[in-house]
């Protein structure tokens, strides 16, 4: 049995705005049976803070391409991406590519 | 009185002729332009730019204040002033870029951009100016950079960057810089400098926040081993849409201009395999960690499959623009035009017109006797606007004869929005939570019946 995890969630680059503009997110993950990694934190998301238009945001079962994930200021790349395992206190940074100039 | 009486005098003559003086020299300028313009295009810039042994005593007043840091001095000066940067994009971005690298003393600039200067560009970008609105962003920004620095060579290229032209250019200069306003060009410029074996530096910025990057530059990451595949169309959102603060765009301009810079003179970027992020409103900078150059990747891994440019529009789904997309959601009788409007309009015919812009550009303007309902309420099914639209039928209804029918015209700025929210529309009606009606939406929005209609009504 995993603990709750207190875990800081924010959003960037206009990512926010399907969250009702609202960039950062101190978010309380419950206790669970399995580890809390990025793969079920997404579904968590999903179903707790996702005000809007899901397929802005998620895609299959990870984020859709043009979001970087970003885990205590780290592209997930370096830390296994969805397998990654949340610790508590973590940081996990979504933020939308910009295209404009 | 006499006295006074001439004061006046004078100062009518002189308001008059700073007004002729004003004239002649925006007709002054924009002679000057088209006779530039007229030259033949130079695709390919002249020979590389030859070694330089020392500077002279004017370069060494001019650039003084630089010269004397130790980490640039002399060596770095002479570096920059045989450099050449080529800037994709002579925008919000661009704009503050080529003018502290001109400013700096960077040999050769090139300027790339297919797009004119429009009223609308003047709040960011800041190398034009009034008097060329309607000319070439790049002939705009050449004359603004010779103005700063005669010494530095300016070389305009007024079109498009496209897969036939791009490597041929890239080639041609040491360090290229992407400040561009679109995802095809992004990776096209990404491509062409893996090909080519150039740094890039990329900037962008939208609302109040920026992003900027190194790509490509000495086995560090290039943008498709950070984004191997494109963002979906629609989830790209360009400054005329979400907006953008002039400053934001200097900001990372002037940011771009240093890692081109430090690059250039040799003394190495800080950005490579790292991004930062500018949050302007919250006033902080964020420098994040990127992934490391991927061995899988399309472009610059160990088996490219990118060996020469591409199709980016087919590949991103999206044109190599900036512009507003034309969406076509409804059929041609679903729709009417600003003309058909007017006209209805004149005629007194009861019906009601719903416009479905946010709050924040209906503060901007308005038709007065709208009826306001953002598309995000209508898309949220929210009770009260299905309430307010309710009451405004009904009311709407008392005033026309009875039995007759009340048609909703949706209005929106440009006509992509009031065709979304016909479609919500009918979805309510066809649930039966709203009365079922006619629902056109006035093709071309708000921004046609400026153009067409009325000339007084305001275009943003």
């Amino acid at each position: 049995m995993a603990a709750p995890l207190s875990v800081e969630v924010e959003f960037g680059g206009g990512a926010e705005l399907l969250f009702d503009g609202v960039k950062k997110h101190q978010v309380t993950l419950p206790g669970q049976e399995e580890p809390w990694d990025i793969r079920n934190l997404l579904v968590w998301i999903k179903k707790n803070l996702l005000k809007e238009r899901p397929e802005l945001f998620i895609q299959g079962d990870s984020v859709r391409p043009g979001i970087l994930v970003l885990i205590n200021d780290a592209d997930w790349e370096l830390l296994g991406e969805l397998d990654y395992q949340l610790q508590d206190q973590d940081s996990v940074l979504f933020i939308s590519t910009l295209h404009g100039g | 009185m006499a006295a006074s009486e001439e004061i006046l005098a004078l100062r009518a003559e002189v308001a008059q002729r700073e007004e002729e003086l004003s004239s002649l020299k925006q007709r002054l300028a924009a002679a000057l332009l088209k006779e530039q313009e007229s030259v033949p295009e130079r695709l390919v810039p002249v020979s590389p730019l030859p070694p330089k042994a020392a500077l002279s005593r004017d370069e060494i007043l001019r650039y003084s204040r630089q010269l004397v840091l130790p980490e640039l001095g002399v060596h770095g000066q002479l570096r920059l002033a045989t450099a050449s940067v080529l800037v994709v994009g002579c925008g919000g971005l661009g704009c503050p870029l080529a003018q502290y690298l001109a400013a700096a003393g960077v040999g050769r600039i090139g300027l790339v951009d297919y797009d004119v200067v429009e009223m609308s560009n003047l709040a960011r970008q800041v190398l034009h100016g009034e008097a060329l609105a309607g000319h070439a962003k790049v002939f705009s920004a050449a004359a603004s950079l010779r103005r700063l620095n005669s010494a530095v060579e300016c070389v305009p290229y007024a079109q498009a960057l496209t897969p036939a032209t791009a490597l041929d250019l890239v080639r041609r200069y040491d360090v290229i810089a992407d400040c561009s306003d679109n995802a095809p060009t992004r990776y096209l410029v990404n491509d062409a400098c893996v090909l080519a074996g150039r740094p890039l530096v990329s900037a962008s910025a939208l609302r109040f926040e920026g992003q900027i990057t190194v790509y490509h530059y000495e086995g560090g990451p290039c943008y498709r081993c950070v984004f191997p595949q494109p963002p979906p169309a629609e989830t790209v959102t360009n400054c005329a849409d979400g907006g953008v603060l002039g400053v934001v765009t200097g900001v990372l301009g002037c940011l771009q201009a240093l890692e081109v810079l430090k690059i250039a003179a040799g003394l190495g970027p800080s950005y490579s395999g790292s991004l930062l992020l500018f949050d302007a409103l919250r006033g902080g900078f964020r420098c994040i960690r990127l992934r490391k150059r991927r061995a899988d990747c399309a472009a610059c891994g160990e088996q490219p499959t990118v060996t020469h440019l591409q199709d980016y529009e087919a590949f991103c789904g999206s044109s190599a623009t900036d512009k507003c997309r034309s969406l076509q959601l409804l059929s041609p009788k679903e729709r009417v035009s600003v003309t058909d409007y007017r006209r209805l309009l004149d005629s007194g015919a009861p019906h009601l017109l719903l416009d479905v812009r946010p709050q924040v550009e209906v503060d901007i303007c308005s038709l007065p006797h709208a009826l306001h309902i953002p598309l995000k309420q209508l898309e949220q099914r929210n009770a009260e606007s299905l309430k307010l639209l309710g009451e405004a039928i009904r009311e709407g209804k008392q005033g026309a004869e009875t039995g007759a029918a009340l048609p909703i015209y949706v209005i929106c700025k440009l006509g992509n929005d009031s065709q979304k929210a016909v479609k919500i529309l009918q979805s309510f009606m066809a649930a039966q939570d709203l009365e079922a009606l006619t629902v056109q939406d006035v093709v071309g929005g708000l921004m046609a019946w400026a153009a067409k209609i009325d000339e007084t009504f305001p275009q943003y």
